[in-house]
């Protein structure tokens, strides 16, 4: 088990949403401010880390036949404890993320989590896994909130930071924006990936070479 | 039960607030689905189907949990439900249009994680409406996913002949794509034929 390699892979190398292209829908929809995007992302945190633990502990109980209903009912499970505490103690922040809470039932990192690692792998090394993939797909939100936030309403946190005289740029704030910033963030990560890769290749060449 | 408000809340569903482009429900089949017309009009038909269906039956679940006093097992049951119907219509399909079944293959199963499914039955519950109201809500939510599927798998299939930066290959090109359409459907907003 190398834990810095996990994360690594988790913020990185295999990012959940720039990387593997899961849970689109809720990273688009609700990264207008960066309160949503805190919310969003602990609430997916902490349920991916508490349902990869869980199906690592039953995973040699599951059947196979039937594996994906049992994790969507441990999903479930948990996202309804989450939407229920969030509702208690947060209703702001509940009441904006709104639908997108109990849709993390069907946001596909946390069933592609399960499936790929958490059935495969100890408790331990999901552990890991979750809340470095968690941690992932809310560095990935907050970036998208802090470009939407910032330059689309000129503020943070709800406090003006851009100079009086700047004009939002309110397309960043509409669901068009969501598109574009994710599209152009996405690119922005295979360019990096691929220019790394390209290095490596040239570095294994030489190597050969000599 | 007026008609006026079930076109109503057809044309938001179609249009002004399209379950892609403005409620970001259901993206992973749409960018997932989308290279060729043909297979996103089937997909967009399958989630249509099942959308509509799945409003009715949540309609009823959601009656009986309220009755037992069990809300807060909402989106245990409603997520039920849905890989339950939609098990059930992938066995009826097999069994009874074998052709259908095998033109939509991989895409019945993947339904069940299709978030627009989950979400129209949650915002039906959410927006307190009626059964009627539900089933209709659910089958133009449906159609407008099909509409979007359809115009995006259109414009996709000629972005592959089209040259632009290597790092937008594959989804980001995708997403500026559908972004433009977005921007497209953003010139709906506001309209409004029928008062609700």
């Amino acid at each position: 088990m190398n834990i810095g390699k996990q994360f690594k892979e988790g913020l990185i190398t295999n990012n959940p949403v720039t990387v593997q292209l899961l849970g689109m829908c809720s990273t688009m929809a609700i990264t207008t401010s960066i309160s949503n995007g805190v919310g969003m992302g602990i609430s997916v945190l902490i349920i991916l880390t508490l349902a990869n633990i869980f199906i690592a502990l039953l995973r040699k109980v599951i059947p196979d036949e039937v594996r994906i209903a049992c994790f969507i009912v441990v999903i479930a499970g948990f996202v309804t404890m989450v939407d229920l505490s969030l509702q208690a103690f947060f209703p702001a922040i509940a009441k904006s993320l709104g639908v997108f809470i109990p849709l993390i039932v069907v946001n596909c990192i946390i069933l592609g989590r399960a499936e790929a690692f958490a059935s495969k792998n100890s408790v331990a090394a999901s552990t890991v896994d979750g809340i470095a993939q968690g941690l992932g797909y809310t560095a990935v939100l907050l970036v998208l909130c802090f470009v939407r936030e910032l330059f689309g309403s000129g503020k943070l946190l709800g406090a003006q930071i851009m100079p009086s005289g700047y004009v939002p740029a309110g397309i960043l704030i509409l669901p068009v924006g969501g598109f574009l910033c994710l599209g152009t963030l996405i690119a922005a990560m295979q360019w990096a990936l691929n220019k790394n890769k390209k290095k490596a290749e040239k570095a294994g060449r030489k190597e050969a070479a000599e | 039960m007026q008609v006026t408000r079930l076109l109503a809340i057809s044309l938001g569903a179609i249009l002004t607030n399209n379950f892609i482009f403005s409620q970001f429900l259901g993206i992973c089949p749409f960018l997932g689905v989308s290279k060729k017309a043909d297979t996103a009009v089937g997909m967009g038909l399958a989630v249509t189907f099942v959308m509509g269906l799945a409003s009715a039956i949540t309609f009823a679940v959601n009656l009986i949990l309220v009755k037992l006093g069990l809300e807060f097992m909402q989106t245990v049951a409603f997520i039920l439900v849905i890989a339950a119907l939609v098990q059930f219509i992938e066995m009826f399909l097999k069994k009874s249009i074998p052709s259908l079944y095998t033109a939509l293959g991989i895409y019945l199963p993947l339904i069940t994680t299709n978030c627009a499914v989950l979400g129209v039955a949650l915002l039906n519950v959410q927006n307190e409406y009626n059964f009627f109201e539900s089933v209709i809500y659910g089958i133009t939510g449906g159609l407008g996913f099909l509409l979007a599927i359809y115009l995006f798998a259109t414009v996709r299939e000629r972005t592959e002949f089209a040259e632009y930066p290597e790092a937008f290959e594959g989804f980001p090109i995708a997403l500026i794509t559908s972004g433009l359409l977005a921007l497209a459907f953003m010139g709906f907003s506001g309209l409004e034929v029928w008062p609700m």
